[in-house]
């Protein structure tokens, strides 16, 4: 797998959730993805990069453009050092929050994406990682 | 601070938001928009979210919100112009906006207020004369 591309962005205000969406807009076209496969990438971004900003306190996106033998592809590496996730499974449940949200950003932004993966330790931060392959 | 205008036709409020909204702004025009319904005594909100690239679960959220608010002040609302991709996504994100009407442009928007506030009157009518 070479990794053609590989920038860090900030993730600290609303602001910034913005930038992330207009950031992996650019990637997911560049990379060919149709219409459909960059919203739904974008709209996973949108998602955790909230919570990186409500929840972990603000932190950082990896954006990579992937590029294997047979494909291409776009992850997103989310990282924060807030206060972590205690029970993931729970986290991902549809329905579940422990603010004022609906509890779909986790779930939602799994079924989203083709690579789903969250890291997080209590006390130390969380790391989640999204990835979606041009079709 | 950026600021998504509203405009009043008739007895219809029309806001088009042309802008990619955080968090912030989406706040301030669920709040602009209520005054709005209030002080003008709006029977229509139209939301025209044709130039929207996305809807995720924080911009849904509002729309749902503004919805509730209208339908407590008698006002309907209808969503415009979803763009497909925006759809589909929506769907697989699990976000269902229950309160909110759709329909596929301006015009057909602006009917579908209007019809849904002509039937309502035609039922205080009848119900006048049982
Ligand atoms: N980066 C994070 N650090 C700590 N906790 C998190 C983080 N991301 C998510 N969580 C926890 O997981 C829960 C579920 O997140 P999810 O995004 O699914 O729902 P939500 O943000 O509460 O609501 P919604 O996204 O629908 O507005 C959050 O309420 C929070 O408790
Ligand atoms: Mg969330």
């Amino acid at each position: 797998m070479i990794v053609e591309a590989d920038d860090v962005l900030p993730v600290r205000s609303t602001e910034d959730v913005v930038r992330v969406r207009q950031e992996v807009r650019s990637r997911t076209a560049a990379v060919g993805f149709s219409l459909v496969d960059q919203t739904k990438l974008i709209t996973a971004a949108s998602e955790i990069a909230r919570n990186t900003v409500i929840y972990g306190g603000g932190g950082t996106l990896r954006l990579q453009i992937l590029q294997n033998t047979t494909r291409r592809g776009v992850r997103l590496i989310f990282e924060d050092k807030g206060p972590g996730i205690p029970d993931i499974e729970r986290a991902l449940t549809d329905g579940y929050t422990s603010g004022s949200g609906l509890g779909l950003g986790l779930g939602g932004a799994r079924r989203l994406s083709n690579e789903f993966d969250i890291a997080s330790k209590p006390g130390e931060g969380t790391t989640i990682t999204l990835a979606r392959w041009k079709r | 601070m950026e600021h998504i205008p509203i405009l009043k036709i008739g007895d219809c409020l029309l806001v088009s938001i042309q802008v990619d909204m955080h968090d912030r702004l989406a706040i301030a025009l669920q709040n602009n928009l209520t005054e709005k319904i209030v002080i003008t005594k709006a029977r229509g909100v139209l939301i025209d979210i044709s130039a929207l690239e996305i809807v995720d679960s924080f911009i849904g959220r509002t729309l749902n919100n503004i919805a509730s608010m209208a339908n407590v002040l008698d006002a309907i609302t209808v969503v415009v112009g979803m763009r497909p991709a925006v759809a589909i996504t929506l769907v697989e994100l699990g976000l269902n906006l229950p309160g909110v009407r759709t329909a596929l442009d301006v015009d057909k928007g602006l009917v579908l207020i209007r019809n849904s506030i002509d039937d309502e009157l035609g039922e205080i009518d009848a119900g006048e004369l049982n």
